[in-house]
């Protein structure tokens, strides 16, 4: 059963993104951008991942869209047309594309618990968690004890990247023609 | 958006609530999915809504972009801040065992400052974001 639900979001996903590689309209390509991270969450909730579906209905699905949709009014609505159609690539992503498959052939399968990566410290993390942190949700405890060191990076790449975008287009403060920069 | 009637009265529905829920999402992310990372992403989500639909000017009246960005960086200062606080009680960087005498007492109360700090950063950052989009759109 969860097989057969797993192929079918991802199919949609695929309908979906050779869709919006199609499409000339930006408004359209957005929606559809939106609704693919729909169901990127959906297939986050089958993996079991909730905190990181979370994240991406929110943040894919909702900001992601409106900061688009803010920028289609700055620019406009329609692609222009490619100069030429070239086969390279589309040849290049198929390419890169089988690369990663292959790659995949030799990766553990999905949730086995001999794995190299559940080898280091995700067994410290599951068996001490109760009684180092003693929080019963241990996404919670890995991002913000265990490894609260990456996520103060993250958060100060957040505030990097906010401060950056109000200065380039915050343009809040314009500067007179005799008024110089020092 | 003066005549979106519907759109106005069930997003004047809705607002609150989506607030509620980000602040439930901040609170409750040690026991359930969840964080500062989404519950600010929410509550940003909610202050866009009211923005799109009664306009940038009332919505600045409440957020302004000074406000919003000192937010942002008062957010991350919190979260750094508690690091500090723990270095200077005498354990490492971020670690919360010393904040408080009882060691999970002081998990607690660190991991909710710093989740605090990380829901005040994402929620001021994003709306930064949407005005500096919206402000720059308008002549």
């Amino acid at each position: 059963m969860i097989e057969l639900i797993n192929v079918l979001l991802l199919a949609f996903m695929a309908v979906l993104a050779i869709a919006i590689a199609r499409l000339r309209n930006l408004f359209a390509a957005l929606m559809l951008s939106s609704f693919f991270s729909i169901l990127c969450a959906a297939v986050f909730l089958v993996l079991d991942a909730v905190d990181v579906a979370f994240t991406e209905a929110a943040v894919g699905a909702g900001i992601a869209t409106v900061l688009g949709l803010a920028t289609l009014i700055l620019t406009s609505a329609e692609e222009r047309p490619p100069p030429s159609r070239s086969w390279l690539p589309l040849l290049v992503v198929l390419a890169t594309g089988a690369a990663l498959v292959y790659g995949t052939l030799d990766m553990p399968h999905y949730g086995d618990p001999n794995a190299p990566v559940h080898q280091h410290v995700a067994r410290h993390y599951i068996e001490n968690t109760p009684t180092e942190v003693d929080v019963p949700n241990l996404v919670t405890a890995v991002l913000a004890s265990y490894r609260g060191y990456d996520t103060l990076g993250e958060v100060t790449v957040i505030f990097t990247a906010g401060t950056g975008l109000a200065l380039l287009i915050g343009g809040r403060r314009r500067r007179g023609p005799g008024e110089r920069h020092p | 958006m003066r005549h979106h009637i519907i759109l106005r009265v069930v997003s004047k529905l809705l607002i609150p609530f989506i607030m509620l829920f980000a602040l439930y999402v901040q609170f409750h992310g040690d026991y359930g999915p969840g964080g500062g990372f989404q519950a600010g992403v929410i509550f940003a989500a909610a202050i866009v809504l009211y923005t799109m639909i009664f306009g940038f000017e009332a919505a600045r009246r409440v957020a302004t972009s000074d406000l919003v960005q000192a937010l942002g960086a008062l957010g991350l200062l919190l979260y750094a801040g508690t690091g500090l606080a723990s270095l200077f009680l005498g354990g490492n960087f971020l670690d919360y065992d010393v904040l408080l005498s009882d060691p999970l007492h002081g998990q607690h109360l660190g991991i909710c400052l710093i989740e605090f700090g990380v829901g005040v950063t994402v929620a001021a950052v994003m709306t930064s974001a949407f005005f500096c989009f919206v402000g720059r759109s308008r002549p």
